[in-house]
């Protein structure tokens, strides 16, 4: 219980870095914390106390495996999200050529 | 043979001829025992994808580009993807979009679980290749911009 | 109670990498956020995203400093700055507060509800011939959605390749 209220904090540190941080690499930080706490919070949700990872062993048969689904569903998350963050560091690169800073606040106001 | 114009240092670029075939070969181990031991298709790709980025930052990037340029990544991502669509098409012919259809043999042989190896190996070629394009397409931008 | 000593440096390394002002220091705190990550993964009991996530974290660090380098960073505090502070955390506090009575209805940590996934413990093996349980899950029971994590893997990579492409040819007709 206590370890999912400081799983939830984490995501929140990262809200706060999206919403208030003025600088596109900062968001793109916020952003990348968000991501790790919420694959942390499935894993946690499929952990068995006592539990062995599921793979199959040939000389003993394993009676009390963790949930392999929530896993399943993270390992192809987590490759989702670097692909998410290369493309938004792109989009920061060409902000920075056109605009010349990473500031934005300053990006609003220029026109063009 | 040895460039000390392009990369860094000597040392570097020896210590790296020695093992950058030693981590592809490794990511080809993971993606074709993804079925018996932790891994599969994902983390194998990705640490080919590493070794190739291993390469271009140590030789610079026209050496890098030479072995796979920027056309062959494209294509060979495309291929990857083609062929994940192809072995789930195969599964009409064992009823359903999906299914399982080659012989499974007994556990833990290396060619024991029907498409899932096909399924590992093409999408072990499709991140490896693609996430190599995503660092090609960032340091082309940034070698442009100097100009 | 590993765990959670584990929990506590994440917290700290993420505070570390919103706050300080050098874009460097901000990207190696979010690296030690990730690899804390992996060893909290081994912990519990999962070693395919253990190696999934340290692999990934390598690359993701690799591109970030790559890409943010050498470029620089005026720090300017304008007007409405207190008001705007005080009401974000006025809205986190009230979002953790309402977040402790939707925990409880949650299951106890280490008491999974595993009605979809003994179906697959007890017949994976027999039914795909694949030993490991994990890789049975996403290349044939739920093949699909990594059809579609498939997809979405390249609509970014096409996506990316579209923003950085140089400017095209002028003065030829090209639209």
């Amino acid at each position: 219980m206590s370890l999912y209220l400081l799983c939830f904090l984490l995501f929140c540190i990262g809200l706060y870095g999206v919403l208030r941080k003025r600088n596109i690499v900062k968001i793109i930080v916020g952003l990348g914390i968000m991501e790790y706490a919420m694959n942390l919070f499935f894993v946690l949700l499929g952990y068995r106390t006592h539990g062995r990872s599921p793979i199959e062993a040939s000389n003993q048969q394993i009676l009390n495996m963790v949930d392999p689904v929530p896993q399943a569903l993270v390992l192809t998350s987590i490759v989702i999200g670097l692909a998410v963050t290369a493309l938004f560091i792109s989009i920061a690169i060409r902000i920075y050529e056109k605009y010349g800073t990473f500031d934005i606040t300053k990006i609003k106001k220029l026109k063009g | 043979m040895v460039n000390n114009k392009a990369g860094m240092t000597l040392i570097v670029k020896t210590i790296t001829r020695l093992t950058v075939g030693l981590i592809m070969l490794f990511g080809i181990y993971i993606v074709f025992h993804g079925h018996l031991s932790p891994g599969g298709g994902f983390a194998g790709g990705v640490i080919v994808a590493l070794s190739f980025v291993h390469l271009m930052l140590v030789f610079g990037k026209d050496f890098a580009m030479a072995k796979i340029s920027r056309n062959l990544a494209s294509n060979l991502e495309s291929v990857g993807a083609l062929m994940f669509l192809f072995v789930a098409l195969l599964g009409f012919l064992g009823g359903s979009f999906f299914h399982n259809v080659i012989a499974k043999g007994k556990p833990f042989d290396l060619f024991s679980s029907g498409t899932i190896i096909l399924s590992n190996i093409s999408i072990g070629l499709k991140v490896g290749v693609g996430l190599f394009a995503i660092f090609l397409a960032l340091v082309v931008l940034e070698m442009a911009k100097k100009e | 109670m590993e765990l959670h000593i584990l929990l506590i440096f994440m917290i700290f390394a993420a505070i570390v990498a919103i706050e300080v002002n050098d874009l460097l220091s901000s990207v190696v705190a979010v690296g030690a956020v990730g690899f804390a990550l992996c060893v909290a993964f081994l912990i519990l009991k999962a070693p395919d995203l253990a190696i999934t996530q340290l692999v990934v974290e390598i690359l993701c660090l690799i591109i970030l400093i790559r890409a943010t380098i050498k470029r620089d960073l005026p720090l300017v505090i304008e007007g409405r700055w207190v008001f705007n502070t005080f009401v974000t955390i006025i809205f986190i506090v009230v979002f953790l507060f309402l977040s402790y009575f939707v925990f409880k209805e949650l299951p106890a940590f280490g008491q999974p509800i595993m009605r979809v996934a003994n179906l697959y413990l007890n017949e994976g093996v027999l039914k795909t011939g694949s030993v490991n349980l994990v890789t049975s899950v996403i290349l044939d029971f739920r093949a699909y959605d990594t059809l579609g994590e498939a997809t979405v893997l390249f609509a970014s990579i096409i996506g990316l390749m579209a923003v950085l492409r140089s400017p095209g040819r002028k003065g030829k007709g090209k639209v």
